[in-house]
């Protein structure tokens, strides 16, 4: 090969190393920007509960969540009329009137596919799914009792 | 209500980028391939018979590398693997150039492609094994210890075997490895776990010396056995690259965590008093000859030939390379002894030149800038300090090797990652790559749950309401 193409062949492979630099730079630039989505959107991962093995999960669809135990025992709230509110504050479905539970403790709400979740609304004192405390919005269906200071709750149909 | 935790309605988010990623990963692969062509192109003005087979090869495990990570991981950082297979297809193709030297060629290069794709197969290992990087930190003392013993191995007497000066081999069933570049990975990992639990007591425990916050002693015990174990490295094994390597990641994973310079000064006083003292023995005692000699040719090469040969033939290489380099297999890297392994950089910079060497450390500089970005992004501080040891420890290999082969440094022998033949150091910095990767997917992926789970511990807590003794009532 002549002199000037062996010339002009590696001026161009060092060239061809700088665009690689310039190409990750860019994408460096375009990277610190993220997408900025409504916090609704992002994907709400519900976490399974740890269930008892060998239940089987129940066909019937829930329609209430109801007080299985505790000083408010029998207390039901109706699912289909959106989230339900637990906690003190007044303005939560389920009132309930325990120093260990947080103004405004937790919420219970259908998910997409048509099961409900539990999430904790940042209680101090923690909502637990079957004795485990959730870190996360968790399904729940039937068999699962979510239990919230010193109170019970299930699903019932 | 105004006690409620206000969620922000609107985040931002990362992107996933794999399409970049993509790209940017089959640029990088063209740019290796095309060394590899053009070296043939200038050595014989045609193209290597075995172009298509080594094309399907090599773009073969970046699409593996890639898929994998698409799938497993897709918020990783999109720029990691493109630079990675950038310098190592550079690498590839330096050491095929060097092989192309000897009568008949050697087959370095195809073995290097065999570690390399036994480094990808890691890392898919990796990312299937290992989505979430926090499972690793229970492993605190079993990895500590796992480090130091793989560190000081090739001190044992059978098996370890003494190469080049240096005693960092060991060779088991014909098969030579550098366990110092597994131990790498592994106290890394170590010592960000044991700094996550203690980095409390090691911050805020200590009292004041000139302006300077300083530990307490009966904190000291960690850095001093580290210290002693770097020295024993420096000492027996006979090199200061490694025994810098470990002592800098730990001092400088201390400062991190703890926000105190103090232990910077601190660590970097004691390795030079270490190593200070090592090389004013070293006329003394015969083991650490090796040391003073390293030095001698960093400050005064030129005045021993036949010491120094290896240096001066590298900075000849160097200076014959100059701004644009002499073209890819036009040069003569081969003069300089082990020019594809510590001296790759030198044939590097060679065939081409400044502005080839210079691109390959800008290459190595983003690797190490993505990686201190992860940290900086972690959500967990454990995620935060690996992601920063894994990137240091790269950047301070680089540093120490390259600034021996162009001497700013004495030269001690460390491998280029990703570039200088071995396989050892090819698979363990593999391995980096894919924990930075799991690091970033875990950091970049948008979060779960809008809500963070409450940080204070699980027991349980009473917030009187209206009664002033209801706090009493646990």
């Amino acid at each position: 090969m002549s002199e000037l193409v062996v010339t002009l062949l590696k001026v161009l492979f060092l060239a061809l190393l700088w665009v690689f630099i310039l190409s990750a730079a860019s994408v460096i630039r375009t990277d610190l920007f993220g997408r900025t989505v409504q916090a609704s959107e992002l994907p709400q991962q519900l976490e399974q509960p740890h269930r008892p093995r060998g239940r089987r999960r129940a066909k019937q669809t829930p329609r209430a969540v109801e007080v299985t135990n505790g000083n408010k025992q029998g207390l039901r709230a109706d699912l289909f009329s959106g989230p339900v509110l637990i906690g003190r504050s007044s303005d939560c479905a389920i009132l309930l009137d325990d120093d260990y539970v947080s103004t405004r403790h937790a919420r219970i709400d259908a998910d997409s596919s048509g099961g409900y979740y539990v999430e904790d609304l940042g209680s101090t004192n923690g909502t637990y799914v079957n004795g485990q405390r959730i870190t996360a919005p968790t399904t729940i269906t039937l068999v699962d009792s979510v239990r919230i200071g010193r109170t019970v709750l299930k699903l019932v149909s | 209500m105004a006690l409620l935790s206000e969620v922000p309605s609107v985040v931002m988010v990362h992107r996933k980028r794999r399409n970049v990623e993509l790209v940017m990963i089959l640029f990088a692969q063209a740019v290796g391939l095309g060394a590899y062509a053009l070296i043939h192109l200038n050595q014989s003005a045609r193209l290597p018979d075995e172009l298509p087979v080594v094309a399907g090869l090599w773009f073969g495990l970046g699409l593996v590398a890639h898929l994998v990570v698409r799938l497993r991981l897709p918020y990783a950082d999109p720029l990691l693997l493109p630079c990675v297979l950038l310098l190592n297809g550079l690498g590839l193709a330096m050491i095929h150039r060097i092989d192309l030297i000897n009568e008949p060629p050697t087959s370095g290069a195809t073995q290097q492609l065999m570690w390399t794709a036994l480094g990808v197969a890691l890392l898919v290992l990796t990312a299937l094994v290992l989505r979430d990087h926090r499972p690793l930190i229970r492993f605190t003392y079993t990895l500590g210890l796992a480090g130091i013993a793989l560190l000081l191995l090739p001190l044992l007497p059978v098996i370890g075997t003494s190469q080049f000066g240096a005693r960092i081999w060991i060779t088991v069933a014909g098969f030579s490895f550098q366990p110092a570049e597994v131990a790498k990975v592994v106290l890394a990992i170590a010592f960000s776990s044991y700094l996550v639990e203690k980095r409390d007591v090691l911050a805020l425990a200590g009292w004041r010396v000139l302006g300077l916050d300083l530990p307490r002693a009966r904190d000291l015990g960690p850095i001093l056995l580290v210290w002693l174990a770097s020295l024993l490295v420096l000492v027996y094994q006979r090199d200061l690259g490694t025994s810098l390597l470990f002592f800098g990641l730990f001092v400088m994973m201390l400062y991190v965590s703890t926000e105190r310079p103090g232990w910077a000064v601190l660590g970097t006083a004691m390795f030079a008093l270490g190593a200070g003292a090592a090389v004013l023995l070293a006329d003394r005692v015969g083991q650490l000859a090796h040391v003073s000699v390293r030095i001698d040719s960093w400050l005064h090469p030129f005045d021993d030939i036949d010491q120094n040969g290896q240096i001066i033939a590298a900075q000849f290489g160097l200076a014959w390379g100059g701004l644009l380099g002499t073209g890819l297999g036009l040069g003569r890297p081969g003069l300089t002894p082990l020019a594809r392994s510590d001296f790759i950089a030198a044939a590097v910079g060679e065939e081409l030149g400044m502005a080839g060497l210079m691109a390959v450390i800008t290459v190595y500089g983003i690797v190490v800038a993505r990686g201190l970005r992860t940290a900086l992004a972690a959500k967990d501080q454990f995620g935060t300090l690996l992601a920063t040891g894994l990137s240091f420890v790269l950047a301070l290999q680089v540093f120490i090797i390259i600034g021996g082969v162009t001497r700013l440094l004495p030269l001690t022998g460390l491998t280029t990652p990703f570039m200088s033949q071995g396989g050892s150091s090819m698979i363990a910095n593999w391995v980096i790559v894919a924990l930075l990767l799991v690091i970033s997917h875990q950091t970049r992926k948008p979060a779960a749950t809008r809500l963070e789970p409450s940080p204070d511990a699980e027991e349980t807590q009473v917030i009187g309401r209206d009664r002033a003794g209801a706090g009493g009532r646990r």
